[in-house]
């Protein structure tokens, strides 16, 4: 049953996939993005990560495809790119089809550490996965999580710089 | 465990169906009498002035960026909420550290006028 719903979702994040690059309309191209957004959310989900699903829902699904649609009517696109780039098709896919044997490559070279290590898939269940998350990010990760803050606020300072006319 | 998410699939396909059945139903059994006053564009009630795609104003931009920087940091809240209890004073001071400092960007965009719409 998990694995036939896997392949439906599979087959409708390609092609969504493929319609974000064959979309005559850049914001029927970004639509299709939010549709392979939501759709990898599900992945999370399959993977027992709800955390992880919401975050992309929220951040990727939401606030990120805010800003892509803003640019694209910043750039006011939605008219003028009628000729998307259609060319070095073979190229791409030359590119992407060796991307693919890299990424088979490596997976099947790497071992499955489910039963081994402190996180497996029976303390995930336990102890849940939000709650491994928030005790290694504001226990070990608690000076990459600060940074962030800068980091955040360095984005802050650089969008009204930007956008700003007089700072 | 996987069942639990089985109402939110069940949601996600009664809303498919509903979007999708309304239109085409309505398509299907609906009578169409095109007039001219039916198929123009409907702007809030007046007469359209001009094309809707127009170039925005980049203050859409900074709203939106504004909007990703405060979200992402309301994401980092969710585990932190979650492992609040066992995580004592210690996590209080850390998120109340990660605030302040987002709270000083908050503080420059409010004294820049970002917010406001000239």
């Amino acid at each position: 049953m998990e694995i036939i719903f896997f392949y439906l979702v599979a087959l409708i994040v390609v092609i969504s996939g493929i319609l974000v690059v064959r979309c005559q309309s850049p914001v029927n191209s970004a639509l299709a993005l939010v549709n392979t957004f939501f759709c990898l959310a599900i992945y999370y989900v399959m993977l027992r990560a709800p955390f992880m699903a919401a975050v992309q829902i929220m951040v990727y699904a939401g606030a990120i495809m805010v800003l892509i649609l803003f640019v694209i009517m910043l750039l006011n696109l939605g008219t003028e790119a009628k000729k998307r780039y259609t060319q070095g098709i073979v190229w791409s896919s030359l590119a992407s089809l060796l991307l693919l044997v890299n990424v088979v490559y490596f997976l099947k070279r790497g071992q499955v550490t489910d039963s081994v290590g402190d996180i497996t898939a029976y303390t995930v269940q336990s102890f849940g996965h939000t709650e491994l998350i928030g005790k290694a990010l504001f226990t070990e990760f608690l000076l990459p999580f600060e940074i962030a803050s800068i980091l955040l606020l360095v984005a802050i300072v650089g969008a009204v710089v930007l956008a700003k006319k007089d700072v | 465990m996987l069942d639990s998410y089985l109402p939110i699939l069940t949601l996600i396909i009664i809303a498919l169906c509903f979007s999708i059945g309304s239109v085409v139903f309505s398509r299907l059994i609906g009578e169409k009498r095109m007039t001219e006053l039916k198929m123009s564009p409907y702007e809030c009630g007046m007469p359209p002035v001009g094309s809707a795609r127009e170039r925005f104003s980049v203050k859409f931009y900074i709203i939106a960026m504004l909007f990703i920087v405060f979200d992402i940091e309301v994401v980092f809240m969710y585990p932190w909420a979650v492992m609040f209890k066992r995580l004592g004073l210690f996590g209080f001071m850390e998120m109340g550290v990660f605030i302040l400092i987002l709270l000083v960007g908050y503080a420059y965009v409010w004294k820049k006028g970002a917010l406001e719409w000239e």
